[in-house]
């Protein structure tokens, strides 16, 4: 069985981003970009089920610039087989995406495709259910567990209450949620290794999907800052002013 | 052209996010339909028809829609979506799973975890785990929207709709329902708890969280959370995680205990609507959010907390 992970590359978790002084958007010029941190789950769930004898071949695909290849190129250096970049203009919204993939799955045939449940940029958390209705597929979203036995895919969700497991009739689409699996850092010869695995080049005009933008965005200004309050002498003076003060209490 | 919601709800009781997209439902200043879809959920259906603004209720009850697999319900949506201009559910974990199936569907690009409707087709959003607000516009014929319920007041109750039955759609026949295992916990969810206290890596041990800060949640009837740093350390399970790759929280009171406030923390509570920061180090980032501050070693303070709360009868 092959397995499908898409991955996005956006600004690292780790650095506090700027709004743009014009409210056009978000500042990414010379700014670290990191392979969306689901992704980098989904990769390792496809990685553990190929080392398990459970997949074949691990397929990553990203959808962007140029530099999207470094994310794949980061995928295969974590163990995935080979790349697919689909060369698109950012932003790409979530519908246009998931109908590339829609036509990648067609071409590939693989039998599930691991996802992050949603990119750190957008926060849309909207690709992996799009894509699985547009081919009809079951979708196990915000994965904390996966079973694979054939085409019997056993999912682990986490929901607001806790988690509920459902089974599904494979292929099928799997989002990933924090808690399946820890990502493995590349090692260097992966690293060496991964700079020899083929990554094919696409556009979106190859699979037949216009993606021009469904969302107008207006601004995209930043948020009401919030100030500093107050420090408090004790325990007692804090309890005093949630209580009378904010009235929280 | 009536707008669509559909109701959060376990059969049994309908939950409060369903009448806080109800508000933002009302910006978009159409008629409003509920769908109740589950089973043996007649009671749901008549709590829905007395929400304030509610002037319809449609009800598919049947095995099929139990346990709201995204397949069913989103095939029962689109089957009821013709005459509707709009379609809204609350961005829980259930309508984030069913919801963007549907906007497929309809080939609609949905706008996901609205903060406020500007008018019927531009809205606000998060996007950068709140860290920048986006103004959209959708072009779109239909609207498909998810709503962040933590930005909206929850409507009133006191109208009668008319409850009415929606006919089950065909069961896409690609997923079944194997179990759940739902927290126990007393204490309420982190997404809809009106208090929540975290604790950070200064906790230490999984044992700490029990001993110092379950007491307090104990007193105040709130949920407890950690910043990423100490769920990492195994202190504390994912599930309580709150921040960028966690749960995103506007809670009334947010008690940070022992958190040093790192941007990804930041981002999941900074929507609080009164920040306590507890920390032993005095240039801690969070003091910078916190509306009150207190310089302590939490292993005081908590207990000297514990008490303070409970003469005060809580």
């Amino acid at each position: 069985m092959k397995i499908l992970v898409p991955v996005k590359r956006v600004v690292d978790k780790d650095i506090k981003i700027r709004v743009k002084a014009d409210s056009s958007g978000v500042e990414l010029a010379n700014v670290k970009m990191s392979m969306n941190p689901f992704d980098e789950i989904a990769v390792e769930e496809a990685i553990r089920l190929k080392e398990a004898g459970k997949a074949t071949e691990i397929i990553a695909v990203s959808i962007g610039a140029q530099q999207s290849g470094e994310t794949i190129r980061t995928a295969l250096a974590m163990g995935a087989d080979r790349g697919i970049l689909v060369k698109a203009e950012p932003p790409i919204e979530p519908l246009a995406v998931a109908k590339i993939l829609k036509a990648i799955v067609e071409a590939e045939q693989p039998g599930l495709v691991i996802m992050g449940k949603q990119a750190i940029d957008d926060d849309c958390n909207q690709t992996g259910q799009m894509l699985a209705a547009l081919l009809g597929w079951p979708q196990g979203t915000f994965a904390s567990k996966l079973t694979v036995d054939g085409t019997d895919i056993q999912v682990t969700r986490e929901v607001d209450g806790g988690l509920q497991t459902v089974k599904l009739k494979g292929p099928a689409i799997v989002t990933t949620d924090l808690r399946l699996n820890e990502p493995r850092y590349a090692s260097l010869p992966n690293i060496m290794k991964a700079k020899k695995k083929p990554i094919d080049e696409k556009t979106p005009d190859a699979y037949g999907v216009d993606v021009k933008p469904r969302l107008e965005v207006l601004k995209t200004v930043e948020p009401p800052s919030r100030k500093a309050g107050v420090k408090v002498g004790s325990v007692a003076e804090l309890v005093g002013k949630l209580k009378n003060e904010a009235g929280v209490l | 052209m009536p707008t669509l919601l559909i109701a959060e709800h376990d059969n049994k009781s309908l939950k409060d996010a369903t009448h806080k997209a109800v508000t933002a439902a009302q910006g978009l200043g159409s008629e409003i339909h509920v769908l109740v879809a589950g089973q043996n959920c007649k009671s749901v259906a008549d709590a829905a028809a007395k929400i304030d603004g509610v002037a319809k209720v449609l009800i598919a009850d049947g095995a099929l829609y139990e346990h709201q697999l995204a397949e069913p319900m989103a095939a029962l949506i689109v089957s009821l979506a013709g005459p509707y201009e709009a379609i809204v559910a609350p961005a829980t974990t259930a309508g984030k799973n069913y919801l963007p199936r549907v906007a497929a569907l309809l080939d609609v690009m949905q706008i996901s975890d609205i903060s406020k409707v500007v008018a019927p087709d531009t809205f606000e959003r998060l996007i950068y785990a709140g860290n920048a607000v986006q103004t959209v516009r959708s072009r779109d014929p239909k609207k498909v929207i998810t709503v962040r319920t933590a930005a909206f007041q929850a409507a009133g109750e006191g109208g009668s709709a008319p409850v009415e039955s929606a006919a089950a759609a065909s069961d896409p026949g690609v997923s079944s329902f194997v179990g759940e295992e739902l927290s126990k916990s007393d204490r309420p969810e982190l997404t809809s708890a009106k208090v929540i206290i975290s604790g950070g890596r200064a906790m230490q041990s999984r044992e700490n969280f029990t001993k110092y800060i379950e007491p307090v949640a104990d007193r105040l009837g709130a949920a407890v959370g950690a910043s990423r740093a100490a769920v990492d350390a195994g202190y504390a399970p994912n599930d309580w995680q709150v921040g960028q790759t966690g749960k995103v929280v506007a809670p009334e009171l947010y008690i940070a205990v022992g958190i040093s406030g790192a941007i990804q923390h930041l981002a999941g509570m900074k929507d609080s609507k009164v920040i306590v920061a507890i920390n032993k180090d005095e240039e801690a980032p969070i003091f910078q959010v916190a509306d009150y501050g207190l310089v302590a070693d939490l292993y005081q303070a908590l207990p000297e907390l514990e008490q303070e709360l409970g003469k005060l009868g809580r």
